[in-house]
């Protein structure tokens, strides 16, 4: 995925930069909205970050005068502004979504995969080891023919092991995939939904293997 | 002392001070016309009573020494009138009677020859009286001779009486006339105020446009002063939306750097008790980040329910919208988001608060009910309220003081471990509030899980 980041908060472009790229993402940043006007006219992006209050002016402007010039890139605005405020005008000028600073990269990641989704449809990252396929934006895993039927947090397991085949995964690691800071989780949460995956994935070429004190790991061809 | 001293009403006031005014005027009228009638009937009175005494005097002659009388028929006959008046006279020589009724008194009081005037009582009845004087000469010898001629006043006194009737019907008149002037005077005063009562009043909340009423130039101070009051109210609105959003802007901003990299350096860690404590502080964070929010969102709704500015708001869209925004949050957790709606449901009100309200209760629908589980969203609608029921499968309310969570900061006491503000239904119940409309929590009947009722009157 390539991803343009309009964000002129040096720091926090800095960490979701960081975050983009730790998850395998391309991720250009615009401190400004001139900035973003060049990366655009150069590029193609998957998906716009958008802050509202940037130095050179309103995000919004720019995402009005974007989508006046017909370019849909969609467009996720971040905002740090009272929601009761700006929650309607964002997307009256055409974004997609928007989510409130702080955010949850968990969230982040959700509203991009519901935006992408919903607005490409195609399946455009699909990854295959043997008879199985995996689409982390539509989220479907097939069998051969058949449409496995997953749910959020398998889905979002999924793509932890089919980010990374054949490398070993801390359980901790997995547990900060999964679930928010706000729930009081053990490891052995983990054990349930990989227990599900396993059932999921029988009769396929993949399998996820437990290594003993080390975690887990997705055995490929 | 004056019964309608300020405060009071304009209009009576200055309907009052008017009418006092016309009731004094209408006397004084009254006054000078009758005194002047008066005066007027005397003078003619007594002009025809020295006529008439000329007359009788130029026919006194002096024959061979003798004084002779022939007192021409026109000297009474130019006291005739109508009424019953009648005449006396007199004649004197030296003040010896030469002919006339002898008793009756002379108007004279010094020795001049102009025509003297009395009023006297003669025979039981008012009499006026004019006595003229001549001197001839009789045979050489100066003599004097007096002429006195008396009437009776009655009528005098019934012309009295008749311009007396018409001036009380003009003074009456004249009052009447003043008095509908008064009151219609009072009415345009008062009118012209509450011309512009009326089009302060009649305004919207949020409509802060100045005031330019037509208004008497003595209001205009008035006006002038409503106006900058005006102007000054929108200016603090104005700053204190900004400094909100300003604000909200400042503490978010840092909130949001510290925890993205708390985030990627807990995935970067594998010591526990690092990761432990870099959890706990992502936590610290989201709650604060979470309680600014939710102050800031909650002085914004204050500040809007305040001044309420309604619109047809149509809650189906409304609900619908919000439910699939939220959704990829309900799913992180593996939560079933259900909405049903049975049909259209219009209400007035602010788009801004009822969003920020359905969306308080639907966060914490899905922050409160544990993983996969389902949460259902219901529209409904009874004759008066269209209703709002969201259920879920959590913990619920506790027993006791399921009521008092409504109030500013207050949590159940089952709500640990998850992060929360204690604001969320205090918003959406002074949301509730200034719709008219009502919040019930409550939990659901024979299971788990709370069910939360938004009601808002229908439009």
């Amino acid at each position: 995925m390539r991803f343009l980041l309009v964000e002129d908060n040096q720091q926090l472009a800095a960490a979701v930069l960081d975050r983009l790229a730790l998850d395998g993402h391309v991720v250009d940043h615009a401190g400004d909205l001139g900035m973003a006007e060049d990366y655009i006219s150069a590029t193609d992006y998957d998906l716009i970050l958008l802050d509202i209050m940037l130095p050179d002016g309103d995000g919004r402007d720019f995402l009005n005068a974007q989508r006046a010039r017909g370019k849909d890139t969609p467009v996720i605005v971040l905002t740090a502004r009272s929601e009761v405020s700006d929650r309607v005008g964002a997307l009256d000028m055409g974004a997609d979504d928007y989510i409130p600073k702080p955010f949850d990269f968990a969230e982040l990641e959700a509203r991009c995969r519901a935006v992408l989704r919903r607005r490409t449809g195609t399946a455009t990252n699909v990854k295959r080891f043997g008879n199985v396929a995996f689409n982390a934006l539509e989220g479907t895993l097939t069998n051969g023919d058949r449409v496995i039927p997953l749910r959020n947090r398998e889905l979002r397991l999924l793509e932890v092991f089919f980010g990374a085949p054949g490398q070993i995964i801390p359980k901790p690691k997995l547990v900060d995939r999964l679930f928010s800071y706000d729930e009081d989780v053990s490891e052995n949460a983990i054990e349930v939904y990989v227990g599900r995956l396993r059932k999921k994935l029988e009769g396929s070429d993949v399998s996820i293997v437990t290594v003993r004190g080390l975690g887990y790991r997705l055995a490929v061809p | 002392m004056w019964p309608f001293r300020a405060p009071g009403s304009i209009r009576l006031r200055l309907t009052l001070q008017l009418l006092t005014g016309a009731a004094v005027m209408a006397l004084v009228l009254f006054l000078i016309v009758y005194s002047f009638a008066r005066q007027i009937g005397a003078e003619s009175q007594d002009r025809i009573l020295s006529a008439s005494a000329t007359s009788i005097l130029d026919a006194t002659t002096v024959q061979s020494g003798n004084i002779s009388v022939d007192i021409p028929y026109s000297a009474f006959t130019m006291l005739d009138n109508s009424v019953d008046d009648r005449v006396f006279y007199r004649i004197t020589q030296d003040g010896a009677g030469l002919t006339g009724y002898d008793d009756l008194p002379s108007a004279r009081q010094d020795q001049g020859t102009g025509p003297a005037f009395d009023t006297v009582t003669y025979r039981g009845e008012e009499l006026r009286i004019a006595t003229l004087t001549r001197r001839v000469s009789v045979g050489g010898t100066p003599t004097r001779i007096d002429v006195t001629v008396g009437q009776t006043r009655d009528a005098q006194a019934d012309v009295l009486a008749r311009i007396l009737r018409m001036t009380v019907l003009l003074g009456f008149g004249f009052f009447a006339a003043s008095a509908l002037l008064a009151v219609l005077a009072g009415r345009s005063t008062a009118a012209s105020l509450s011309r512009l009562a009326e089009s302060v009043s009649r305004r919207g909340p949020q409509d802060l446009r100045p005031v330019v009423a037509e208004v008497p130039s003595e209001m205009r101070p008035l006006v002038a002063s409503l106006n900058s009051l005006i102007a000054r109210l929108s200016a603090a609105l104005t700053r204190t939306e900004d400094f909100i959003a300003e604000a909200a802007h400042r503490v978010r901003t840092p909130l949001a750097t510290v925890r993205a990299h708390g985030e990627n350096t807990l995935r970067r860690v594998s010591k526990e008790e690092n990761r432990v404590s870099l959890r706990e502080m992502i936590r610290a964070i989201d709650e604060s980040s979470r309680a600014a929010g939710q102050l800031l969102d909650h002085a914004m709704v204050s500040l809007r329910a305040d001044q309420l500015e309604l619109s047809p708001v149509a809650l189906r869209p409304l609900v619908a919208d919000l439910v699939d925004r939220l959704r990829p949050v309900a799913e992180l957790k593996d939560m079933d988001l259900r909405f049903e709606a049975s049909e259209e449901q219009e209400v007035m009100g602010d788009t801004i608060l009822i969003q920020n309200a359905v969306r308080n209760l639907l966060d914490n629908a899905i922050k409160y009910a544990p993983p996969e589980t389902p949460i259902d969203v219901a529209l409904t609608r009874d004759e008066a309220n269209a209703t709002l029921t969201i259920r879920d499968r959590g913990i619920g309310f506790p027993a006791t003081g399921a009521d008092a969570l409504t109030g500013r900061f207050a949590r159940g006491e089952n709500a640990t471990g998850v992060i929360g503000s204690g604001l969320g239904l205090t918003i959406a119940d002074e949301v509730a509030r200034a719709h008219g409309g009502t919040l019930t929590i409550a939990n659901t009947e024979g299971g788990p899980g709370a069910c939360v009722r938004l009601s808002l009157p229908l439009r």
